[in-house]
């Protein structure tokens, strides 16, 4: 447990005067599936967006598969990291997106395809046989041919996370994936989510308000506050028996809102 | 009445000037409109400036001036080029100036999304742009650039002016041959928009061929 895939350190991150991450610090195990939760604006999405190299960082560091992200070593110093060593780091990472982000101009085949031909050099054929695989696993083998826009909304998210799977990342981050969806779609992506949980050793990170869901998915819970973890523990501790008021607090509003816990 | 066909021969002779004016100046103007637009949001300030210097310089003058330079100014420094040369190069210049703005536009429109798609799907800057960005960007330019089109069409008369016998040129010698405004005009008049209908009716369906598939998607 001393090798952690990601390692997080007084990471810092402001979008002018207002300061969103404030010197957070946690690490994350590989294999381990992570369930990041708290109020909207405590920096959870955030975080994940700074992996995937969306944002910048404001200070601290960041450490992927035992290299820093946004540092690299030239002539012996460390100096910020260029696109060619981002474009390195990000081989590591896939991501799901709340509003799926699929390219409406090309068939769902074509969005799985695309990224493992440009970027990882996949013969055609090859990448087309991984693709209609992975339509099978999220359940959708019959939909290659069809446009994103023929898709229903928990459809094209699990066309996503095929997309995503695709280029067969060792982390893979989800960023509410479920909030953009019509409830009765909610259950479809979670079950694919569920699966690959349950099957894979891939490092999960997931950004929900699904409270139920985060129980049965995570190894552990991280409650976000203001851009600082306020608790954390296994979804045993933090669910049923939460140590801060703040916790309390905040579980309370999403019952009230009426999510299952 | 038989001169008629005749001078009608000179119009028809003009009016294929006319059109490869017309040609040659849309493929250079299509070619500047996307390297400058491209350069408008390049990542490096020297190609940005560059590129905002052209637009600014091509859109704030006037494309009479801009051929009387290449046509007449020009030849002073030792470039010394052809009227049709001259013609084009000022018909694509000026109204590429006016394409660049299309196309940083229509890139700008497509949606951050997709932009942030394709890096957590690891695409280079390139490829980002060639399969994503541009595919999407481009049934949103085709409307302007018809317009464009149509304005770099009716902007070719300009060169009669340096004695390049194009449709309007060869309408003047018409008349002035015949006493007669009212033929000559009316010809070139339905020429033109004959021309520009023709314009319009390619970018259309162009543009059903772009957006097939994209249909319910904006």
């Amino acid at each position: 447990m001393d090798n952690p895939i990601i390692r997080i350190h007084d990471l810092k991150k402001s979008f002018g005067p207002l300061t969103v991450i404030d010197g957070l610090s946690f690490d994350v195990q590989r294999g381990e599936k992570l369930a990041l939760i708290g109020p909207s604006g405590s920096g959870k999405t955030t975080i994940l967006r700074m992996l995937m190299t969306l944002e910048t960082i404001s200070g601290g560091r960041i450490e992927v598969c035992g290299e820093p992200l946004y540092q690299m070593r030239r002539n012996g110093a460390e100096v910020p990291a260029d696109e060619a060593h981002l474009h390195k780091m990000r081989r590591h990472i896939g991501m799901v997106f709340q509003h799926f982000n699929l390219f409406p101009h090309k068939s769902v085949l074509d969005n799985i395809t695309l990224a493992p031909i440009l970027t990882q050099g996949a013969k055609r054929a090859e990448a087309e046989k991984q693709a209609r695989e992975l339509l099978e696993m999220v359940g959708l083998a019959d939909k290659a041919g069809s446009m994103p826009s023929q898709l229903s909304g928990g459809q094209k998210q699990r066309v996503a996370i095929a997309r995503a799977l695709a280029l067969k990342p060792e982390i893979m981050l989800f960023d509410e994936v479920t909030s953009a969806l019509d409830p009765e779609l909610v259950e479809e992506v979670l079950e694919v989510m569920k699966r690959l949980a349950d099957e894979t050793d891939m490092t999960m990170l997931l950004v929900t308000h699904e409270m139920g869901f985060a129980r049965e998915f995570a190894d552990r819970v991280l409650f976000f506050d203001k851009g600082r973890i306020c608790e954390q523990g296994t979804p045993e501790q933090i669910f049923t028996n939460p140590a801060q008021d703040r916790t309390r607090t905040f579980l309370r509003k999403i019952i009230a809102a009426g999510h299952r816990v | 009445m038989g001169d008629w066909a005749g001078y009608l021969v000179l119009i028809l002779e003009g009016a294929w000037v006319t059109v490869r004016l017309t040609v040659m100046g849309c493929a250079l103007a299509l070619v500047v409109a996307f390297v400058a637009g491209l350069g408008r949001i390049a990542p490096w300030a020297p190609v940005r400036w560059l590129a905002t210097a052209y637009i600014e310089f091509f859109r704030g003058t006037s494309i009479f001036v801009q051929l009387f330079w290449i046509y007449f100014v020009l030849p002073m420094t030792g470039v010394s080029l052809g009227a049709m040369e001259a013609g084009v190069l000022a018909l694509g210049l000026n109204v590429g100036a006016y394409g660049a703005e299309v196309v940083r536009g229509a890139i700008l429109a497509v949606p951050n999304d997709q932009r942030e798609a394709t890096v957590a799907l690891n695409m280079t800057g390139w490829q980002r742009l060639r399969h994503v960005i541009l595919p999407q960007a481009l049934p949103l330019m085709l409307p302007t650039f018809g317009n464009n089109a149509i304005e770099l069409l009716k902007a070719t008369a300009v060169v009669s002016l340096i004695s390049l016998a194009d449709m309007t040129f060869q309408g003047q010698i018409v008349r002035s041959q015949t006493g007669n405004t009212i033929v000559p005009f009316l010809t070139i008049l339905v020429l033109y928009f004959l021309m520009s209908l023709a314009i319009a009716g390619a970018i259309g369906w162009l543009e059903r061929r772009v957006t097939r598939g994209l249909d319910g998607v904006r």
